[in-house]
């Protein structure tokens, strides 16, 4: 599996800036044309999974960003995926719908007139989840692998407590239904294109080059004056930041938003996107996101009853009434990412990265291969 | 409050506490010898009192007990040699994604297995007739999880302390390699150590599953998760510790609330922010060792 | 007793041991010396199991009365069984256990109990200091006291080979007089076969039969330890002139 795919480039890309530039926009140009035909040709179910597809990517970024390119294993994701969705939904819902979900207490009065446009909600939501980001930074940070996990996973669940009981902000454990549904193929691409070149822009200037060394090698990197705490911070952030917009996108993708589903489950799915599209690969997170979430929608038919009936010729199979079966959904999974991390670590993509330059080095990789066959081997037969 | 109700939050308070520090145990063992935080432990939990539901239908209640902590501890050495045996060189995280997998393999094949309809524990009639003490009514049960839990505990650290077994497990939580020189199985006594931690969580299990008689495949989470917060609050890597720290969550969540009922929502997020608190102000625990990092 | 044909390891990228050969016969006290970084841990570590891969060569053991096995490959615990022990660089005992933990865990592959209570009097009997600390964890011991533990822990396996790497390292001259008039006594009274690693050429050649000088993964040298102690070039290179 070597070509179009190709190890990272070390340092600045000595490439051809004009000619990826231009490639870039003609991909953006060619991908908007595609959703445009998506939505007007596809069914529901198929938009559905493909607006899905965009915002597991997104999720799948922000986690891979904080854990696999800055060395920080983080099980909190679905803390801020809630702070995102709240914030964002809070913003969007009309006065009217607020006065009527709340109806146990009535909203805390600042937040009842509140209205934004759905970009500006979902931006807010971004920063709000950085802002908690920040704040649980500063104590957590500083330690070490398995410990940084249960304690971003702690505040996940404190998150969630809290949401739960705050009802004057949240309406408490009912949720909120009927959030105003914005999220279409437009937006989660476009904020799926924010998202890559954010990130992509930070892992190449020289911001990613000191996270990839902190992730290597801590203590070198302190010795060498870097002050990893801050950066390990702001990564930490910036990770948060786009957990918040995709649980804002994923709010309002299926308007209705609860406490409850923002629980471990959830940052499991998101993590084992990441593992088993690549930990420390772009390209792996979009991929990953796509292949697991068509999984997991395809997988949902073992948890619904169907009928075997193949006529085969010399024999046949069938009819056969197989019974769905709950949760065996969750089986597979659990079993497709044991066996992913044992027998493939590096997931689908590794750690390598799709790049222009290495489509364009393609066609030659390809004939360079060719050649390489002995001309004296075809006569065999 | 009364004194009497007072009296009655302290006897809750071990009740919960020990098994807490039960569960707690088989974290911080496995912790101690691998480095490793075993995800899948509550849900040998759950496990645990599964068995014992299904075996007390089958057989008399004390052989139950015994299927069922048995079946538990070879669920927890199985797990432990299939999916973390050969993540032992890998990088650490790989282990622990593997347990998270597992934990979530056995909670939804408890699903598809038992559904995810709570199931009635039988509770023994002897154990929840109340008794009178003083002026309260006690179920003996409330003094039974405590004094079990004593027992198990003296019987662990008399094996980890006092047994050839017990000395290679705490020489292997400080140098593996040595230890191996010495002609010690490193795998054998990390299996018994899965073992072990195992069978003392299928008894909490059992426990738990008399006290609040409602299984579900889901009933292992909470628990697992403050467990191991009360290994960390307590010092992981040390038994006494886990003891510690089971207790003092245990007395935490039930006095809390007891002082003051409107907390009960928040009855979950004590154990995180008991844990957030020691990791920031005593990241070794109570009685943990201070690790330095000699740089 | 132990016979070493062309051992290569390699770890690291690095060829540390370029193919030695050398031979330790029953009874003897050989030692193998050398500077820093020539090879000699990891001689003896490849002997002890505790090399993976980059093995090359041959390590034959011909276990006393019994036939001649191949060590390579096969992992420490049974290498123990098979009667060699190993006393680490750096001593490598557990702090936090008791001295006479630390002893116990030495005996951890023999099953008979009642002989291994008496082995540790034994052990006792040859390092009286022990003794008096031996319910103290092995953490609070002076590094001489922990070098006898070391010796001794290993002697607990009651080996028919006895490999101790380095044991003056960092050890006052006192006491590396002591430790090794203790090795000459546990080969010449209880007549146990040792393979002696050191830097410190003068105490190793005094009491070797046999010697091996190694310089940069090759033996450059050997010979019976009396005669090397007297030799020019070893003077010159290794005792100070």
């Amino acid at each position: 599996m070597s070509a179009p795919l190709a190890a990272p480039a070390a340092g600045p890309a000595a490439g051809k800036p004009l000619r990826d530039g231009l490639c870039t926009v003609g991909l953006l140009l060619a991908g908007s044309f595609l959703l445009r035909w998506a939505s007007g040709s596809l069914n529901g179910y198929q938009i559905q999974l493909l607006n899905l597809i965009a915002i597991n990517a997104i999720l799948a970024l922000s986690l891979n960003f904080i854990y696999g390119f800055s060395g920080m294993f983080s099980l909190g994701h679905a803390g801020f995926m809630a702070v995102g969705a709240y914030v964002s939904a809070l913003c969007i819902l009309t006065p009217a719908q607020k006065a009527t979900i709340w109806f146990l207490e009535p909203i805390v009065a600042p937040l009842a007139t509140l209205q934004t446009s759905f970009f500006a909600s979902v931006m807010l939501g971004g920063l709000v989840a950085a802002l908690f980001s920040l704040l649980i930074a500063a104590p957590v940070l500083r330690l070490g692998g398995d410990y940084l996990g249960i304690a971003t996973l702690g505040f996940a669940e404190i998150i969630r407590v809290l949401l739960t009981n705050l009802v004057p902000v949240t309406n408490g454990a009912i949720g909120l239904r009927g959030i105003p549904s914005h999220a279409n193929l437009f937006w989660n691409y476009a904020w799926l294109v924010i998202t890559l070149y954010v990130i992509l822009s930070i892992l190449k200037s020289n911001f990613g080059n000191v996270l990839k060394s902190i992730r290597d090698d801590d203590i070198a990197a302190k010795t060498m004056g870097i002050n990893t705490t801050s950066y390990r911070t702001m990564a930490f952030c910036v990770g948060g930041f786009f957990a918040g917009v995709g649980g804002a996108l994923m709010g309002s993708l299926i308007t209705t938003i609860e406490p409850k589903m923002f629980n471990f489950q959830l940052t499991f799915n998101i993590l084992l996107i990441v593992v088993a599209g690549g930990l420390g690969s772009v390209t792996g997170s979009v991929v990953g996101s796509a292949v697991i979430t068509l999984l997991l929608e395809g997988l949902r038919i073992v948890e619904y009853p169907f009928n075997i009936d193949l006529d085969l010729g010399l024999f046949r199979v069938g009819p056969v009434h197989v019974p769905g079966v709950p949760g065996m959904r969750m089986v597979i999974f659990a079993l497709v990412l044991m066996f992913i991390i044992i027998f493939r670590r590096q997931g689908l993509i590794g750690t390598r990265e799709l790049s222009w330059r290495a489509l364009f080095a393609l066609p030659s990789k390809i004939r360079g291969l060719v050649g390489r066959k002995d001309p004296g081997a075809g006569a065999g037969g | 409050m009364s004194f009497e109700l007072f009296v009655q939050n302290v006897f809750n308070s071990m009740t919960v506490g020990s098994l807490y520090a039960l569960i707690a145990i088989g974290y911080t063992m496995v912790y101690g010898i691998l480095r490793f935080i075993n995800f899948a432990h509550g849900d040998v939990f759950m496990v645990g009192a599964y068995l014992i539901f299904f075996a007390e239908m089958l057989v008399p209640w004390p052989v139950a007990a015994l299927i069922a902590i048995a079946g538990a501890s070879l669920l927890g050495i199985l797990v432990d040699q299939t999916a973390y045996r050969p993540l032992r060189e890998a990088p650490r995280i790989s282990a622990l994604i593997s347990a998270i997998g597992v934990s979530f393999l056995l909670e939804n094949l408890a699903v598809v297995v038992f559904t995810g309809l709570p199931r009635p524990a039988v509770q023994p009639a002897w154990m929840v007739r109340p008794i009178a003490v003083g002026g309260l009514r006690v179920l003996p049960l409330t003094f039974l999880v405590p004094l079990v839990t004593a027992a198990l505990v003296m019987g662990l650290l008399y094996v980890v302390y006092r047994t050839r077994p017990g000395l290679a497990m705490r020489a292997i939580s400080r140098d593996i390699e040595t230890t191996r020189m010495m002609g010690v199985s490193i795998n054998r006594i990390i299996a018994l150590t899965f073992g072990l931690g195992s069978a003392l969580a299928a008894a909490a299990g059992i426990m738990w599953a008399m006290r609040y008689p409602q299984i579900h495949p889901y009933m292992g989470v909470f628990p697992g998760f403050k467990a191991f917060i009360a290994a960390v609050v307590g010092g992981i890597g040390s038994i006494r510790g886990a003891v510690l720290g089971g207790l003092l969550l245990g007395t935490v969540e039930v006095m809390a609330i007891a002082f003051n009922p409107t907390l009960s929502g928040y009855r979950d997020a004590f154990a995180f922010v008991l844990l957030i608190v020691i990791l920031i102000f005593m990241p070794t625990g109570l009685l943990g060792e201070k690790n330095k990092d000699k740089i | 007793m132990l016979e070493l044909i062309d051992l290569h390891v390699r770890y690291g990228g690095i060829h540390a041991v370029q193919g030695i050969s050398l031979r330790v016969r029953p009874g003897e006290i050989v030692t193998l010396i050398g500077a820093n970084g020539a090879g000699k841990s990891s001689t003896v570590r490849a002997v002890a199991g505790l090399v993976r891969g980059g093995l090359g060569g041959r390590i034959l053991h011909t276990p006393p009365g019994g036939e001649t096995v191949s060590l390579a490959g096969l992992p420490p615990e049974k290498i123990v069984a098979r009667g060699l022990a190993l006393c680490p660089e750096g001593r490598r005992i557990l702090p936090h256990l008791t001295v006479a933990e630390n002893l116990e865990l030495g005996a951890y592959s023999r099953s008979d109990r009642k002989a291994v209570a008496g082995d540790k009097e034994l052990v006792y009997a040859l390092f009286p200091l022990l003794k008096e600390r031996h319910w103290q964890p092995g953490g609070t011991l002076s590094g001489g006291e922990q070098q006898m533990l070391a010796v001794g822990r290993a002697l607990m396996s009651r080996p028919d080979l006895l490999m101790l790497d380095e044991p003056s390292l960092g050890l006052a001259p006192i006491l590396v007089r002591e430790i090794f008039q203790i090795i000459r006594r546990i080969n010449q009274e209880e007549g146990r076969t040792i393979l002696l690693i050191e830097q410190n050429a003068h105490a190793a050649l005094s009491i070797a039969h046999q010697a091996y000088i190694l310089e940069v993964g090759n033996i450059v040298l050997s010979g019976p330890g009396r005669e090397l102690l007297h030799d020019p070039k070893v003077k010159e290179a290794y005792l100070g002139g």
